[in-house]
């Protein structure tokens, strides 16, 4: 469709004509004239709605939200064509068949065998291994071998020795869905463990032996401690409202030794209110602060993700300070208890702060462990009611700790909005499907390609730039505050308004850094040639004529070297290696990101025109290129402005 | 300042710390009670530290003649020749609250301007703030004109600022205050500029805030912030209900307005509220930090605090008397130089890489203004510290700041010199607490130091190497020099 205009969401009057395309996979809009032709793709799948606004003079306004929190709002000149963009939009954001998304179509170009190490990058059978299991205490049980026992579970899980087949398949048949307990975190120094499950099927009196038998083996694969701690991460009040159906939770009578607690985390439907509450504070056109403040407020994220936080923290506290099991539960444990045991092991284990240790988490906790994946970010054309943002917190939470310990945690921010966006991208097989069993059927491993691959490949682009392994915050437990006096959860503008580049700090501290410490590199390495090339000029110096020329020889061509390299050390070559990242344009086979790398382009290079710092400062030149001279317009990235404006051109 | 009660003292001091001493013996305690009191509640200015602070370091330079408006007035000569130096107030006869020597168009001469001082609040006549040497555009600052209900007009004052705009051109006002204000200000013989007198003026009406409000924001949200319950909604709504970062906001807005005009329009700017002793300083300082660079070096910034804020007459000692813990409702007391400095740190925030100093200086800056072993602060304008012989009788805050061994903490390694003018955004989503000040003694900032540290590491050890490749280089070019003589005789 020609002639679309996209508005920009802070100023109407900013709005640029071209052309939109639709095609499999993508939504398209090229803008026309400009030289570079600028280009914004969106991926169907990221479409989470799409409004058709009334017909104004200028055309028909098609408003489309993406669940990566990009708002698009086109306007279409011909209503009929609006219309037909419109319910094709509304067919393509919503498959019916796993076949329909993207990942069985994209294809990066790597051969069949690539493919497979890029799934075997992260290995569970490893992560088991490297906690320290099976051993004396714990032991693979092969009970859901063919997902017999519980077909939401993977297939090898962890349990304590002393329980027996018997007992587990007993306790599965008192849980929900039968989620049985098993290992999620061990703790090696001192043998407490993480442990997960489903509710009990309790009701008001019910109680199962092999249940509190499941129980006692998991407490005494601890020895050193004579309890274990039962955590309902459910509000009391919703855990006593699931006794009247049959379900509940543990009675501290009826098992020996535990010690029952409630955390209060809200459920699926509360927390997709939350964020969409939170979501209008962020498309609030020209907010005042005390609209955005109270809005903030009024949605209740932030003590949702406190919530989460701090169950987190008391069970890490639990296993690391008392040396007592945990087990953790919720409903059906696999959402909020996800969020806790991954919160609570990021907490425990440095491990898990790592690049691939965080891979790893997200695989363990999240994938195998069958969290709704397909249901909760709806990848396929589902019930609304399903949909929540369970890891989207999570991932929040891990945001809010790097906040509070900038040392501590290997990858920076843009990993994380990487793997939100990829979680909903459906580009990458990861996170496809409910739960191991329907990704095994649909032979997802074979078929698509791994999203861990991807992003090791690209890791210098993910680092953390003050993050050393040898450092103090990188080792042992964390301990983070949890008064909002002591430390702020703070609104992340970087996920949430991820696109209105506007409201981010115009100059990347993380990106000056990672460039220096580039830059540090290059430069080690040409110390040790140069000192190299002393040392051989010395030697020659005192040798024969025929060794010197030979020497000179060489040292021309390292000298051609050096020149190359001298470059690269004034700013306007470390300029261009920051920018060699988002120039992957996707024409070059590297198709993968291009939504993402669109955006790089947008952050990263407004104006190629500037040199070496221009890169900190492009936000600055975007900014003054943006006001047009004539007219008494003021660059208006703030609107608060526009309204004077209006004041001093009637005045 | 202080509450005591069996046995325990608790002090809360101005940085906003709060010290609690367990003193066993209750008259013990109370008699060191009522003495803390004794001596934090000086009445004369005298008798204050400064007086008696005797530097254990050599002064290498001393900071009361660090920047002298004479230096100042030269640089922008190099610039322009319209503006000329005038001495009309060396008695402080003129004006109480102005220096001794300003800048004003040099097409004004001093009789003038002693007419125009009549016909402004204070008598504060326009003079210049800030020149824009990109395109020659100024920004002057004033008091209110004394228009009253009647309309007085001062022919000499309209001639004042309409000689610095050029031919044709036009200039805004901004008047710090809404226009209800200002139009409520005319009972009491303010008032503002009317269009009929100043046709080449456009007026603009922002809303700054001042005096008590400011100081119950400040209060209130100082008491948010030593809450110690751990509830996330009670926390945001305590935040909201000061309204403190909607004065960031505002003042921001306003401050940007002020540089738009300049640099975006090309037009002059005349800003006032009332007196122009406190929110024209915000706005005209904070200006000059988006549009020139040179504010944002720590010599460039020292600079401007002490042309904007001491030699303009703001009057510290009366508005940074008790800080956010006074039981007592100080009439004049108002955190106006602090909201200044959050605005800075708001804009190094989104800037990190454009500024020389770090946010130590910008903290180190809030606690001496109300209370320092130096004299900078004392006294509510020039006139004041001449009497008190300040220069003569305490330390310059300048000349222990700007010893190599301070300037170092101050100094912010990420600083790459950036030429441009930088425009930060105001909305909701890019401002934040500053907790550096207001959780500064509730954090534990072990982990926030170790992540500068490494910052600083990171960037030590990068000019290191370069260094000593280019140690390295210089041998090997050498060295190939002479092999290059000795191979080819």
């Amino acid at each position: 469709v020609e002639n679309v205009r996209l508005l920009d969401r802070l100023s109407s009057r900013r709005a640029v004509l071209g052309t939109l395309y639709l095609t499999a996979t993508h939504v398209i809009f090229v803008e026309n004239g400009s030289e570079t032709r600028k280009e914004t793709w969106v991926l169907h799948s990221q479409i989470s709605s799409i409004e058709k606004q009334a017909t104004t003079a200028t055309g028909c306004p098609l408003l489309i939200r993406c669940k990566n929190f990009q708002v698009i709002q086109l306007v279409i000149p011909q209503e009929r064509d609006c219309h037909d963009v419109y319910i094709s939009l509304i067919r393509l954001a919503r498959p019916v068949k796993y076949e329909e998304l993207y990942c069985f179509s994209f294809n990066p170009k790597l051969d069949k065998e690539e493919r497979e190490q890029g799934w075997k990058l992260v290995d569970l059978n490893g992560e088991y291994n490297r906690m320290g299991v099976p051993n004396n205490y714990w032991q693979i049980s092969d009970v859901n071998r063919d997902y017999g026992v519980c077909d939401s579970y993977p297939t090898e899980v962890y349990v304590p020795k002393s329980a027996t087949a018997h007992v587990i398949v007993g306790s599965s048949k008192f849980r929900s869905r039968r989620r049985f307990p098993a290992l999620s975190y061990y703790c090696k120094g001192n043998n407490a463990s993480i442990c997960r499950s489903s509710q009990p099927l309790s009701g008001f009196s019910a109680r199962c032996l092999e249940d509190e038998q499941m129980l006692q083996a998991i407490r005494k694969a601890n020895p050193g401690s004579d309890f274990i701690y039962v955590v309902d991460t459910r509000p009391k009040l919703n855990a006593m409202a699931n006794r009247a159906a049959g379900k509940g939770y543990e009675n501290e009578d009826n098992y020996s030794n535990i010690k029952f607690q409630f955390i209060g985390i809200e459920n699926i439907h509360v927390m997709r209110n939350s964020l969409q509450k939170m979501l209008e504070v962020c498309e609030l056109k020209s907010p005042s602060m005390s609209d955005f403040l109270w809005g903030l407020e009024n949605s209740g994220w932030l003590k949702h993700i406190k919530a989460i936080m701090d169950a987190g923290i008391f069970i890490a506290k639990a296993v690391a300070e008392e040396g007592v099991s945990v087990l953790v539960h919720c409903s059906d444990g696999w959402d909020r208890t996800a969020q806790v045991c991954s919160v609570a092991s990021l907490l425990l284990d440095p491990y898990y702060r790592t690049m691939k240790g965080f891979m790893v988490l997200i695989e363990k906790d999240w994938i195998s462990f069958g969290h709704k994946f397909n249901h909760r970010y709806g990848n396929l054309d589902g019930d609304p009611k399903e949909i929540s943002p369970v890891i989207d917190q999570f991932i929040e939470c891990v945001w809010q700790l790097m906040e509070q310990f900038p040392c501590a945690f290997e990858f920076n921010e843009r990993f994380l909005i990487h793997i939100q966006h990829h979680i909903y991208s459906c580009q990458f097989g990861n996170f496809l499907c409910n739960s191991q069993k329907e990704r095994r059927e649909l032979k997802i491993q074979e078929r698509t390609y791994s999203l861990w691959a991807h992003l090791w490949k690209n890791r210098a682009d993910y680092l953390n730039p003050l993050y050393r392994s040898d450092h103090r915050q990188t080792q042992g437990t964390l301990h983070p505050q949890i008064a909002p006096c002591n430390f702020l959860y703070k609104f992340w503008s970087g996920m949430y308004n991820r696109f209105e580049k506007g409201l981010h700090p115009r100059q990347s501290v993380t990106d000056y850094l990672m460039a220096v410490k580039e830059e540090t590199q290059q430069l080690e390495e040409e110390l040790e040639v140069l000192q190299q090339r002393l040392a051989n000029l010395q030697k020659s110096q005192s040798g024969d004529n025929k060794v010197k020329s030979k020497q000179q020889d060489r040292s021309k061509q390292s000298g051609l070297y050096t020149s190359n390299n001298s470059l690269a050390n004034t700013p306007q070559e470390y300029s261009n290696d920051l920018k060699s990242f988002p120039s992957r344009s996707p024409s070059q086979g590297d198709e993968e990101d291009s939504a993402l790398i669109l955006t790089q382009d947008n952050l990263k290079s407004s104006d190629p025109d500037l040199s070496a710092n221009s890169d900190q400062e492009s936000g600055v030149e975007d900014l003054s290129c943006r006001s047009p001279s004539g007219g008494g317009c003021l660059p208006s990235e703030d609107s608060g402005k526009d309204s004077d404006e209006a004041v001093f051109l009637a005045g | 300042r202080f509450v005591g009660s069996l046995g325990t003292i608790v002090i809360k001091c101005k940085d906003l710390r709060i010290i609690q001493l367990d003193i066993p013996g209750m008259e013990e305690c109370l008699n060191i009670a009522s003495s803390i009191e004794a001596l934090s509640t000086l009445d004369s200015v005298t008798l204050m530290y400064p007086f008696f602070y005797r530097p254990m370091f050599e002064v290498v330079e001393d900071g009361w003649c660090s920047f002298l408006l004479e230096q100042e007035f030269e640089f922008l000569s190099s610039m322009t020749n319209e503006w000329r130096l005038s001495c009309v107030n060396k008695e402080f006869s003129v004006c109480p609250s102005y220096p001794p020597v300003v800048i004003v168009p040099k097409s004004v001469d001093d009789e003038a301007l002693r007419k125009v001082a009549l016909f402004r609040h204070g008598g504060r006549f326009p003079v210049l703030s800030y020149f824009h040497k990109k395109n020659g555009m100024v920004m002057m600052r004033s008091s209110q004109p004394l228009t009253g209900t009647n309309g007085r007009r001062c022919k000499e004052d309209e001639k004042l600022i309409n000689a610095t705009l050029r031919s044709g051109r036009r200039g805004f006002i901004i008047d710090t205050r809404p226009l209800n204000v200002a139009q409520q200000a005319r009972a009491k013989g303010g008032g503002f500029e009317q269009e009929v007198h100043y046709p080449q003026w456009r007026r603009i009406h922002k809303c700054i805030e001042r005096f008590n409000i400011l100081q119950e924001s400040f209060i209130k949200l100082v008491e948010a912030c030593n809450d110690q319950s751990h509830n996330m909604d009670r926390w945001l709504s305590k935040l909201e209900a000061s309204n403190w970062l909607t004065h960031i906001k505002e003042l921001l807005t306003a401050a940007c307005l002020a540089a738009q005009c300049i640099d975006r329009e090309g037009a002059s700017v005349l800003v006032h509220g009332s007196e122009g002793t406190d929110s024209t300083l915000q706005v005209t300082s904070l200006a000059q930090i988006i549009l020139d660079p040179r504010c944002r070096t720590i010599r460039g910034f020292e600079s401007l605090v002490v042309r904007e804020w001491l030699q303009a007459g703001h009057p510290f000692q009366q508005r940074c008397a008790q800080s956010a813990y006074s039981n007592s409702k100080q009439k004049w007391e108002a955190p106006v130089f602090l909201l200044f400095l959050e605005c800075v740190w708001q804009i190094h925030r989104q800037f990190p890489c454009s500024f020389e100093f770090n946010e130590q200086f910008l903290i180190m800056l809030f606690e001496h203004a109300y209370a320092s072993q130096f004299g900078t602060f004392l006294g509510n304008n020039e006139h004041e510290r001449a009497k008190l012989k300040l220069p003569q009788k305490t330390m310059s805050l300048w000349s222990w700041v700007n010893r190599l061994e301070e300037l170092g903490r101050f100094q912010n390694p990420l600083y790459e010199a950036n030429s441009l003018v930088i425009w930060p955004s105001v909305a909701p989503q890019s401002l934040q607490l500053w907790e550096g000040v207001f959780l500064r003694w509730n954090r534990p900032s072990k982990f926030l130091e170790e992540a500068e540290e490494e910052r600083i590491n990171i960037i030590k050890y990068n000019k290191e190497l370069q260094a000593k490749v280019n140690v390295l280089r210089r041998q090997l070019a050498e060295m190939e020099m002479n092999e290059e003589v000795q191979g080819n005789p």
